[in-house]
């Protein structure tokens, strides 16, 4: 059975990329691009691993991370957590919360395919 | 006669031109030569009842006498020589150097207030680049959109087989987001060009507001006639006016001052404020308007002389001032935070109970004002939203109030730092100045 992972981003063309990126790997990928819900349909769906940007509309993905840091069906899901380069008040802002991995845009595909992996291995 | 040097070499000058001799006029005031000698080359200070016999004897008045924007440069050089101790500036001869180099000393204190805004326009863009909020979107935005254009080129790139459908579908996306980039870009730069020269040109909002508002005399007669233009229109003349932040500000400014105007118009106020010997309590019930409106109304009068001048501080809820309009003898702080004493402060910690007092300001000339303070709350986001409050002081000269001169008076001072009033005991930090008071 595929493994899943859960993209929270609001940037279409990036999603269809990493949809792309993902899904010819084997990957299950599902997407989700409002902030205000993301939280909800995380813990519903149950991902293997969760991509979640940081900046989106309705809610900032670090509240999004905290909220499911503090249910017990999320509170152990593999994040990777997009920021922006430059942006180093995210970067510990993501570490802060608590998320696993986190990665800067511009990122390459082969970076994030390997991360993910590695996240989906538990290493 | 000329308005050189300080209240002693005006003395000096003043008697040297009708021909009085020293001992006489010493005499003539009831004090020693020696002491009126000291007096005039600035080594005792003077004022009140002594001023006003000399100025009596020399025919003419104490103002033409007293200090007054000269206290302004005093406190100028004095915050420059605190902020570089290491230079050890001969503070005890201070007087000494305004009074004998008027010239220079302006020209320290101006460069010491240039030096100022150009610091506070270093961390004003520091502080933009860190926490500015369209900055953040926007390199979040021009960033979230590199990324999609680089995995999408190098999905096509490095996939020969990729099935046409999707290779159709990510040429879309490469031309819509390429073109979306430039947008991006160009508004940023655009943005960046625009703030940077404002910030630079002036340091703080704040204080594009003060010098626009300085400059006009903070009244606005334009506003005062019964079709008056948009404010839009007098923010856009304004040239002291170049970030959008100030623009803002003033806009704020100018609505309340146009509302003000339309309950009280200008020629019926200012007889009954002159009437009422500029209470505002009485104009207050006289207009059937709020405290805070009146302050803000009797501060917009136009003035004829710095006697006639109304000053007006205000306050938000920490404490921090968000509107100054100066005047002779009461100097507001431009940086630091202001004397705890002052009644604005009192006023601010009892919200709706009026204050009113009347205020000695340390230093040269001590001048007295009457003052009245007061705060009010508002709930601008309805029951369930903050209560903000605002506290303001409106200062009215002694004189033009027609309020007793003697008597007691609360001591207050400008900020600590630069107070002589040593034993305060509402004292936050030691002085840099000797005991003068």
């Amino acid at each position: 059975m595929a493994k899943r992972v859960m993209l929270i981003e609001d940037e279409p063309s990036i999603i269809e990329a990493i949809r792309f990126i993902l899904s010819r790997d084997g990957w299950d990928v599902t997407a989700h691009s409002d902030g205000s819900t993301a939280a909800d349909v995380v813990a519903l769906a149950q991902p293997d691993v969760l991509i979640l940007d940081a900046m989106l509309p309705g809610r900032s993905g670090f509240e999004i991370l905290r909220d499911l840091r503090g249910r017990s069906e999320t509170s152990g899901l593999p994040v990777l957590m997009l920021t922006a380069k430059g942006q180093g008040k995210d970067r510990a802002l993501a570490e802060h919360y608590g998320a696993s991995r986190f990665m800067t845009k511009p990122f390459s595909n082969s970076e994030m395919l390997e991360t993910v992996k590695v996240l989906a291995d538990g290493a | 006669m000329p308005r050189s040097g300080l209240t002693g070499t005006r003395i000096r000058e003043r008697r040297t031109m009708i021909g009085r001799r020293q001992s006489d006029l010493a005499r003539s005031v009831g004090i020693s030569p020696s002491y009126l000698n000291l007096i005039e080359h600035n080594r005792r200070r003077i004022a009140g009842k002594l001023l006003n016999a000399i100025a009596r004897e020399l025919e003419t008045e104490p103002s033409m006498l007293a200090e007054g924007a000269e206290s302004a440069l005093l406190e100028a050089l004095r915050e420059a020589a605190d902020a570089e101790p290491d230079t050890d500036a001969e503070l005890d001869r201070i007087d000494e150097f305004v009074g004998r180099f008027p010239g220079f000393a302006g020209l320290n204190a101006e460069l010491w207030r240039k030096n100022q805004a150009l610091q506070r326009a270093v961390e004003a863009l520091s502080d933009r680049l860190a926490h500015d909020p369209f900055l953040s979107t926007s390199l979040h935005d021009v960033l979230s959109t590199v990324t999609a254009i680089r995995s999408t080129a190098s999905i096509l790139a490095e996939t020969p087989d990729i099935d046409p459908e999707w290779r159709g579908r990510f040429h879309r996306n490469m031309a819509e987001d390429s073109a979306r980039l430039a947008d991006s870009a160009d508004a940023l730069a655009r943005y960046l060009d625009d703030e940077a020269s404002a910030e630079l040109s002036a340091s703080t909002p704040q204080e594009e507001l003060d010098a626009w508002l300085g400059a006009v005399g903070y009244h606005m007669p334009d506003l005062e006639r019964a079709l008056p233009p948009a404010p839009e229109d007098i923010v856009d003349r304004a040239p002291q006016l170049q970030s959008r932040s100030a623009k803002a500000l003033a806009l704020q400014w100018l609505t309340r001052y146009r509302k003000d105007a339309e309950h009280m118009p200008l020629s019926v106020f200012r007889e009954e404020a002159r009437k009422a010997a500029y209470d505002p309590s009485a104009l207050a019930s006289r207009f059937g308007m709020d405290l805070g409106a009146v302050f803000r109304r009797l501060a917009a009068l136009p003035a004829s002389s710095p006697a006639e001048t109304i000053g007006l501080v205000s306050c938000d809820g920490s404490g921090t001032l968000t509107f100054r309009k100066p005047l002779d003898g009461f100097t507001l702080p431009r940086f630091s935070a202001a004397c705890a004493l002052w009644p604005l402060y009192q006023a601010l910690t009892r919200p709706m109970t009026p204050v009113r007092s009347v205020v000695e300001m340390a230093g040269p000339g001590a001048q007295r004002f009457l003052s009245y303070a007061v705060c009010q709350p508002s709930q601008p986001a309805g029951f369930d939203g903050p209560t903000i409050l605002e506290a303001s002081m409106l200062l009215v000269p002694a004189g033009l109030a027609g309020a007793e001169e003697g008597g007691v008076a609360v001591p207050v001072g400008t900020s600590c730092r630069i107070c002589p009033r040593q034993s305060c005991a509402a004292r936050r930090e030691p002085s840099i100045l000797s005991e003068m008071v």
